[in-house]
């Protein structure tokens, strides 16, 4: 039971100071999780939570590698929606 | 390096500032109370004059951030608030703190430390508090200083206070949900991502509580906002005064910057930023409000140096990594420097001793004559005044090598408006024989009367250069007389002398 953390991660830094078990590293090679360690958050909190925090669909799986923030789900969809988006000005 | 292009003494800020152009007006910095004039007087950012004289440093220890905002991607670096371009390298805290160290040694006008992210400096808070706390020991003169989205400014007060932060920026973008619900997609908050409405409610009222908190803790508060155009461009006004209301020092409304290419939200729907004509009429909008801070350059995280300039690459860890520091001694130059530069309108010295420091670019051209030119600013950076406003001028010697700055001379008024226009013709006699060894006079405008005064004494007025900076722009002007063929002749010589 562990999550891991894919090429799609962009290196924010987010999920690392928030792991409970200190699970996360910042390695030359990128950010990884250490499955020994991590417990996918179980008894200290409700959802893990580097897959809260963390900014970058995809970046974080499960053990199945079903992504926690699958495409589409931390986007800005609430932007399209509302505003009617004006197409870039020439010269802005 | 248009730093050092100006007046010595904060308190020529009278003579200096126009109401409406810059920040923290003279008359602004004097309606405060003591205490908080102080901590406004050499700040940077913060004093329309300070920012001449003294230098400021963010380092990027805070990477993570706690919310997601429509015109940020996270794969690069938050494109907004005081942090576009790309941060080039995470610092670790000790590092960070050697690196300041570092630099407040080498540039004596050093006086601000900053944390401004590549994320929120609150949410990486034992990371940014390492830094605050080991640089409040070892380098007490330094004012800190912290930049935030403001989830997390409530929970941190306390700490702020305690590390003797005295500035804060909140970036504010708006009151109503509704409108942060547009703007910022989700928040971290109590351990889970919440979305939408619900989220911009928490930010919103988060933010505004840790503004009232701050201030009642006189920590000096200012308000970044991001301009959006169709979103919260109407609603800024009402920000700014809700704010300034509270007690926000300044109020800052920065331009969108959005393009399809940096990947944001914002800039893959199309969302435009503003134009200049539409930036200025906001900003224009909320001078009521708390005051604008125009001079603001959007700098790095981890820029180095002057406002407007970036030493940074002097500093990378590999150049400091091995520096031994006298931390004392650098502390009582730092100390000597500002306590000069605050000594009054007698401290020219002051200004001296930035040129000295700061040194300016250099161009590669060959070598002509160098030039001596007059510019009217008002801001001391930017071409900025009309000729018969200008109450003095910068006098530069330009050439190939760069801009020297020689020093300052009054103007006598000579169009001060109606009770004085008996005295005109006199007085612009006068002014322009304050300039007769000047080959070039730059000013924002010009009237007719005076255009024709400085051609028949030789003199070339120029008003092309409007706004640029005052460095450029003499450097331009250098260049095309240069091409023009004119700078192999003596001064003067091509002209005909009054
Ligand atoms: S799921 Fe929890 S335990 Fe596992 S890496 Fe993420 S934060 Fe750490
Ligand atoms: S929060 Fe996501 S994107 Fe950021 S470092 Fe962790 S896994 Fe990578």
């Amino acid at each position: 039971m562990a999550l891991a953390i894919t090429e799609d991660c962009v290196r924010c830094w987010a999920c690392l100071p928030l792991c409970p078990n200190e699970a996360i590293s910042a390695g030359a090679a990128g950010f990884d999780i250490d499955p020994q360690r991590c417990t996918e958050c179980v008894g200290d909190f409700a959802a893990p939570q580097c897959g809260e925090i963390c900014p970058a669909e995809g970046a974080l799986v499960d053990a199945w590698g079903h992504a926690l923030n699958p495409p589409g789900s931390l986007g800005g969809a609430p932007v399209a929606a509302a505003a009617p988006a004006p197409g870039p000005r020439p010269g802005c | 390096m248009p730093a050092s292009l100006s007046s010595p003494s904060a308190s020529a800020a009278s003579a200096g500032c126009g109401a409406s152009r810059c920040g923290g007006t003279a008359s602004q910095i004097d309606a405060l109370d003591s205490p908080l004039r102080q901590k406004v007087q050499d700040h940077p950012c913060y004093s329309a004059e300070a920012h001449r004289h003294f230098a400021r440093m963010h380092v990027a220890v805070a990477p993570a951030c706690n919310i997601q905002c429509n015109y940020c991607n996270r794969k690069y670096d938050c494109s907004n608030e005081s942090r576009p371009g790309v941060v080039s390298e995470v610092l670790s805290p000790e590092q960070a703190v050697h690196k300041v160290l570092a630099v407040a040694a080498a540039i004596p006008q050093m006086s601000v430390l900053g944390i401004a992210g590549p994320g929120d400096a609150l949410a990486n808070a034992e990371r940014s508090f390492a830094v605050f706390d080991a640089l409040a020991r070892r380098a007490p003169d330094l004012r800190l200083c912290l930049s935030t989205n403001g989830l997390m400014l409530p929970a941190y007060v306390e700490r702020i206070v305690a590390a003797r932060i005295d500035h804060v920026t909140i970036t504010i973008n708006c009151l109503d949900p509704d409108i942060g619900a547009r703007i910022y997609p989700w928040i971290f908050w109590n351990h889970r991502r919440i979305h939408g409405r619900e989220a911009a409610r928490i930010l919103v009222a988060q933010q505004q509580l840790g503004l009232e908190m701050l201030v009642a803790r006189g920590v000096l508060v200012k308000v970044n906002s991001v301009m959006i155009p169709g979103i919260n461009d109407a609603h800024l006004p009402e920000v700014s005064r809700v704010v300034r209301a509270k007690g926000a020092f300044l109020h800052n409304v920065m331009p969108l910057i959005s393009d399809p290419a940096h990947g944001t939200a914002f800039g893959l729907a199309g969302q435009r930023g503003p134009d200049a004509a539409e930036l200025a009429a906001l900003q224009d909008a909320c001078e009521g409000g708390a005051s604008m801070m125009r001079h603001c350059q959007q700098c790095r995280a981890d820029a180095v140096g002057m406002l407007g300039e970036d030493r940074g690459a002097e500093f990378t860890l590999e150049k400091i990594a091995h520096l031994q520091i006298d931390e004392a001694a650098a502390m009582q130059r730092r100390v000597a420097l500002r306590a000069q530069i605050n000594a009054g309108p007698g401290g020219t010295g002051a200004a001296e001793a930035s040129a000295a420091v700061l040194p300016f670019a250099r161009a590669a051209t060959p070598p002509a004559r160098g030039v001596r030119m007059a510019v009217a600013s008002r801001d001391g950076r930017h071409v900025d005044q009309h000729f018969g406003h200008a109450e003095r001028f910068h006098i530069l010697e330009v050439d190939g090598e760069g801009v020297r700055w020689l020093g300052e001379r009054a103007a006598a008024r000579y169009c001060g408006g109606e009770a004085e226009c008996g005295e005109q013709d006199n007085l612009l006699a006068r002014t322009v024989a304050t300039l007769a060894d000047c080959e070039v006079v730059l000013c924002a405008r010009i009237g007719m009367a005076p255009w024709q005064a400085l051609e028949s004494a030789g003199i070339r007025p120029d008003g092309e250069h409007a706004m640029e900076p005052v460095a450029a722009a003499a450097q331009a002007v250098w260049h095309a007389l240069r091409d023009a063929g004119r700078l192999t002749a003596a001064p003067f010589e091509d002209q005909k002398r009054a």
